[in-house]
């Protein structure tokens, strides 16, 4: 009974057919249970154990108390879940004298991230724009030089850059680590918006210089609303990149502006005191939630973000 | 549009150039200078800061008769070599096996690439943690009856790289198998339809047709490793700080470490240019073959 109804209401919709009663496309794995299958499925279920482990050892040592992880087993659930030790982590984990827990870490990886990713989005999206639709002699020379930029290892640049921030007067502060972000996430960014920004329609482009628009005219007008979805990209890349960052973060700020990365390490690799390992977890874990949070909430574009990632490479 | 041009080259066009700005001073003040400038003070003798008295090819004497670089290279390689099998076998294997047209793939898509959002600190710790003797892996088997089980690799001077090879792979495989995915998806349904009928079994279709055309996408992925390769740092700063001893040490760490804590610039700035060497060694050949390669056909 139910069935026909549908199939009536389904033919009254003006003969389209609903997508739903079009049916699966494409080949379907013809029966549920082959050996084929059992050792497909089991494969990937063996992986994705692999994969989760350290997630679960992760969460469950962080939700026990410390005579419970010293008992022995870290696969096994908390007996009693305390949340002791993420208050701890947050508010009160050492780091040599200073007390203070990983939330000055976390306030200071703020300070460094939101600048950082805003500058370097506006400077390489602009910059990617006047590659694609205003080229000028030369540009297509420091473009080279900035991809090929991209290869060389940090290391090569550290001291150089240490040199012109002492020389501006930046070294060992926030503003230094935001220029120094921007600067080496230039040469994907620049390439991601260049790509993007060359595959819109040239007719448009001209036309708006027709009406008279000149180069921010186009650029805020017609190429910014026609291109958000790559300046969600752009911020994924740059969240998680500049988030996860500890090379720029030690080199170039002081220890009352390490980022969370570098403070969770100073936490957790502390010689000094007895170590705290489900502390150490909850830090960790904190540490690893903003990314992981990007990444679960941006699904399908932070696999683009890699494409485009991959085109460097 | 060509009279308006005129009075000044310079000025046409001038929006763009002042938008370039800041690419023009990265690529040419920052990355060809900043690497001339490490190169050339490679030279020197400097210590606590740079100066300029040249010693020739001494800085780089030093730091090829210094054990701990000698332990640095010896682990890169071992690490290096792991890397890129392991990534690329078991990165192929997952994005075959995610190909077969399973249920449930974006799941697993999304558990194999999770990891890569995280840090290497947070890697690097995690692992640790795992594979600490006392409570880890070692000591659960051992729970399990397994009394004289032993595996302490980040204990262990012989094969604490092992250990830190581990948590990379766990890190980056995910993303070796989304390039191979998308170059599996990229392959023409028809050429599977052509082994099936041939009769070609399917471990031989893979081997024999498929990875030969997703060479392009091997070699991304390569460069890609390679790279990463070169400038693994915080993974063994968070997993072993270079330890035990100095068995885990890498490059990039013996660079930081010179330029930073031991005020000797000179051998930080002859190790990072042997670094850039090593990673010219990849990058060129590719380079020639990507985009040499194209201009000779046309």
């Amino acid at each position: 009974m139910a069935d026909t109804g549908a199939l009536n209401r389904a033919g009254v919709a003006a003969g389209t057919i609903p997508r739903e009663l079009s049916g699966p496309r494409g080949a379907r794995p013809r029966r549920i249970v082959s050996r084929g299958n059992i050792i497909l499925y089991g494969t990937l279920f063996v992986m994705a154990v692999y994969y989760l482990l350290p997630l679960y050892v992760m969460v469950v040592t962080s939700l026990k108390g410390m005579p419970e992880v010293r008992l022995g087993n870290i696969f096994s659930p908390p007996m009693e879940i305390t949340f002791e030790p993420w208050v701890k982590a947050w508010a009160t984990a050492c780091t040599g004298l200073n007390c203070e827990g990983l939330s000055r870490g976390f306030w200071n990886s703020v300070r460094i991230t939101v600048p950082s990713v805003i500058l370097s989005i506006a400077i390489a999206s602009i910059n990617g724009y006047a590659l694609a639709n205003w080229r000028f002699k030369g540009a297509n020379l420091f473009f080279t030089i900035l991809i090929i930029g991209a290869f060389i290892p940090y290391q090569v640049m550290l001291y150089p850059i240490v040199i012109l921030l002492r020389e501006m007067g930046l070294y060992g502060s926030l503003t230094g680590l935001v220029l120094v972000h921007t600067v080496f996430g230039m040469p994907i960014l620049t390439l991601l918006f260049r790509n993007y920004f060359s595959s819109i329609p040239e007719e448009l482009f001209k036309a708006a210089r027709v009406d008279g628009a000149g180069f921010w005219g186009i650029y805020f007008k017609i190429m910014l609303p026609m291109s958000l979805p790559i300046f969600v990209v752009a911020m994924i890349i740059q969240i998680t990149g500049i988030w996860n960052d500890f090379l720029f973060g030690v080199v170039y700020t002081k220890p009352d502006l390490y980022p969370m990365t570098v403070q969770l390490n100073n936490i957790v690799n502390s010689v000094q005191g007895v170590k705290e390992y489900n502390v150490n977890m909850a830090a960790t874990i904190i540490t690893g939630l903003v990314p992981l949070i990007v990444y679960f909430a941006s699904g399908k574009l932070f696999v683009r973000g890699i494409a485009a990632g991959a085109v460097k490479g | 549009m060509t009279q308006q041009s005129r009075p000044n080259q310079l000025f046409r066009n001038l929006h763009a150039k002042i938008a370039a700005i800041p690419m023009i001073f990265t690529a040419v003040v920052v990355f060809a200078g900043g690497t001339l400038w490490t190169i050339f003070y490679s030279f020197t003798d400097s210590g606590l800061l740079p100066r300029l008295k040249f010693v020739g090819l001494a800085q780089y004497e030093r730091l090829w008769s210094t054990p701990r670089w000698l332990i640095s290279i010896e682990n890169l390689f071992i690490y290096g070599l792991g890397m890129l099998v392991f990534s690329l076998v078991v990165g192929f294997i997952l994005a075959a096996l995610l190909d077969q047209k399973i249920r449930f793939e974006n799941t697993f898509r999304t558990i194999f690439l999770y990891p890569f959002a995280l840090s290497f600190i947070v890697t690097g710790l995690v692992w640790q943690w795992i594979l600490n003797p006392e409570f880890g892996i070692q000591n659960v088997v051992r729970q399990m009856g397994w009394e004289s089980f032993a595996f302490d690799p980040l204990y262990n001077p012989d094969i604490v790289i092992y250990g830190i090879l581990i948590a990379a792979l766990w890190q980056s495989t995910g993303l070796i198998m989304c390039l191979m995915l998308a170059g599996l998806r990229g392959i023409d349904e028809d050429i599977w339809k052509a082994a099936r009928i041939d009769g070609i079994p399917m471990w031989k279709t893979y081997l024999l047709i498929i990875v030969p055309m997703m060479k392009p996408v091997f070699i991304t992925a390569l460069v890609i490793i390679a790279t990463g390769i070169v400038r693994v740092y915080d993974l063994v700063v968070a997993q072993t700080s270079g330890g035990p001893g100095i068995a885990s040490e890498v490059p990039a760490k013996y660079v930081y470490d010179m330029m930073f804590s031991s005020q000797n610039l000179g051998q930080g700035f002859a190790a990072s240019t042997m670094m850039l060497l090593s990673v010219l060694i990849v990058v060129i050949p590719w380079a020639y073959l990507e985009f040499g390669g194209k201009k000779r056909h046309g």
